[in-house]
């Protein structure tokens, strides 16, 4: 068994006449937690759904514990995808389920254990998120927080060897930030999985990742460890961690002459 | 000016061209739902689910507009068999239309509009909120979990309903003509006993209803998972699903009469 869960080289992916990704290499090693950090559209999200299988690369290859995504039919990448766990950004919980019954699902889905056993998993994955006591809420009752840990919960149902998280962070208050960070890192831990996280929130990032991959305009422009990151003197890594209004990225959408526009050109 | 009149032309070809494609994948989702169905019959209960959401909570409208449609042929019936003397007769009027036609038709298009649009509205918001691509990266085909059941639960219902709806119907004809204004009840029911056949009447009045559900259904589902993930997309293909099934019903319901009662 190769130590490394998931291989990238030289992946190239089009969408219709645009180039989203290119040249892309990465390596997630077993029991690391990833981030693929880069502003909103620049390819991170794709780079995500190619890891899951949602999209086939266009050219280069993609491993996922040694099955190349490109090849896989869809009976494999079935198969494959009982051992991968995704929390999408806003949760996406069957809003007609309970919470219990959103965690049961897989389990109901891919096993035959007796509902007792079911009952048992599924409060222990709920324990593991702190929301046993939510169990027969319905996802509208929960706030968003919340709704990403019943999503996590869901997700490491069948204990995966790999999570993918999609912006987890997103729109959490200071607190959730905190709760979800912590969950995402001592999950990996104890359940020795692998984490890729696609997200911009760096500062809550750096602080439980392993192992950092900047996207922008679909190349890879930087990596290297959290203290790494942070130190780095690259011009868009840095204006990325700090925040900085100008630098690499611009703040204006290219747009003809300011003065033309208003009408006051000579 | 040559140039507009090709442009034009052109975008006519061009929509030409995208319905009939769409309608190709449209096809082709039917058979992916056929194909898909065994899951839905293994496992019972998730088709009951849906009888129960898209029949049993579309029970209220479709018995009262049954009531109402019955009472209204009861009272334009015996407004014009009267004039010939036949108003024994208001029986056969009244069950005629509603087993061969109204039946199936209006309950239909009442479905289309309470169960159908829900249906689609649900799956649209179902692919908005990312619940189709989370089930679909739990390894849980959507289309064998989510939209395989709701077929034939709907389908189901629908023959139920519309016959449902021609009960009432009758009841309502029988209340407005006999309690009301006083047709022997005598006359009524057993020229009506007379006249309804069951295999040219009833049977081909169940078969349309069967072909409408199937229509229906297949287009709110695919309506809905075809539908852009966005409030404007969902919104407008509920739209769709209610126009486009109301003329399939229509359409379909003039095909169907012209094989089955050509010459009864």
């Amino acid at each position: 068994m190769s130590d490394n869960l998931i291989e990238i080289r030289d992946l190239s992916f089009t969408y219709g006449q645009r180039l989203v990704l290119k040249g892309i290499n990465l390596t997630a090693r077993r029991g690391q937690v990833i981030a693929i950090m880069g502003n909103s559209g620049c390819g991170k999200t794709t780079l995500l759904r190619l890891i899951g299988g949602a999209m086939k690369p266009t050219s280069g290859s993609l491993k996922v514990d040694g099955i190349e995504m490109g090849r896989i039919d869809q009976d494999a990448l079935y198969q494959l995808r009982r051992r991968m766990g995704m929390l999408f950004q806003f949760g996406a919980l069957f809003t007609d389920m309970s919470v219990f019954d959103n965690v049961a699902f897989q389990l109901r889905e891919h096993t035959d254990l007796p509902e007792s056993m079911i009952r048992d998993l599924v409060f222990m994955k709920l324990n593991a998120v702190g929301l046993r006591g939510a169990h027969d809420l319905m996802p509208s009752e929960l706030s968003g927080g919340m709704s990403r840990r019943v999503a996590l919960a869901r997700s490491i149902a069948l204990d995966p060897m790999l999570i993918l998280y999609d912006e987890p962070f997103a729109g959490l208050d200071p607190i959730s930030l905190g709760v979800t960070g912590n969950l995402i890192r001592r999950l990996t831990d104890t359940l020795g999985m692998t984490s890729i996280v696609v997200t911009h929130d760096v500062q809550e990032s750096l602080k439980m990742v392993d192992y950092v991959y900047f996207v922008s305009e679909g190349v890879i422009e930087a990596e290297g460890t959290p203290a790494e990151i942070k130190a780095s003197q690259l011009p868009y890594v840095h204006q990325f961690v700090h925040g900085e209004e100008n630098g690499p990225v611009p703040f204006h959408y290219p747009a003809p002459d300011y003065a033309a526009d208003l009408g006051l050109a000579a | 000016m040559m140039q507009a009149l090709i442009g034009y032309i052109r975008g006519i070809g061009r929509r030409t061209v995208d319905r009939v494609w769409r309608m190709g994948v449209a096809a082709r989702f039917f058979l992916l739902v056929l194909l898909h169905s065994g899951t839905s019959f293994r496992r019972f209960h998730l088709i009951i689910r849906e009888i129960f959401t898209a029949g049993v909570l579309s029970l209220i409208i479709i018995l009262v507009s049954g009531l109402f449609v019955g009472m209204v042929l009861g009272l334009q019936g015996y407004e014009t068999l009267q004039t010939y003397g036949a108003e024994e007769s208001l029986g056969v009027l009244v069950s005629l239309s509603l087993v061969r036609e109204l039946g199936p038709v209006v309950a239909a298009l009442l479905f289309a509009s309470r169960a159908g649009s829900a249906i689609t509205a649900e799956i649209g918001l179902m692919k908005a909120t990312e619940q189709i691509a989370a089930m679909e990266m739990m390894a849980v085909d959507p289309i064998a979990r989510v939209v395989a059941p709701r077929f034939w639960g709907a389908v189901i219902s629908m023959p139920l309903l519309a016959a449902l709806f021609s009960a009432m119907g009758v009841l309502g004809g029988y209340l407005v003509g006999v309690v009301l204004i006083g047709v022997d009840a005598g006359s009524f029911w057993s020229q009506m006993q007379a006249a309804v056949d069951f295999k040219e009447d009833i049977i081909n009045g169940v078969i349309k209803s069967v072909v409408f559900g199937i229509a229906v259904t297949i287009i709110a589902l695919f309506e809905g998972y075809d539908a852009p993930p966005t409030a404007e997309g969902v919104s407008r293909a509920t739209t769709r699903t209610v126009v486009t099934s109301s003329l399939a019903i229509l359409g379909l319901d003039f095909i169907l009469t012209a094989f089955m009662f050509r010459g009864v």
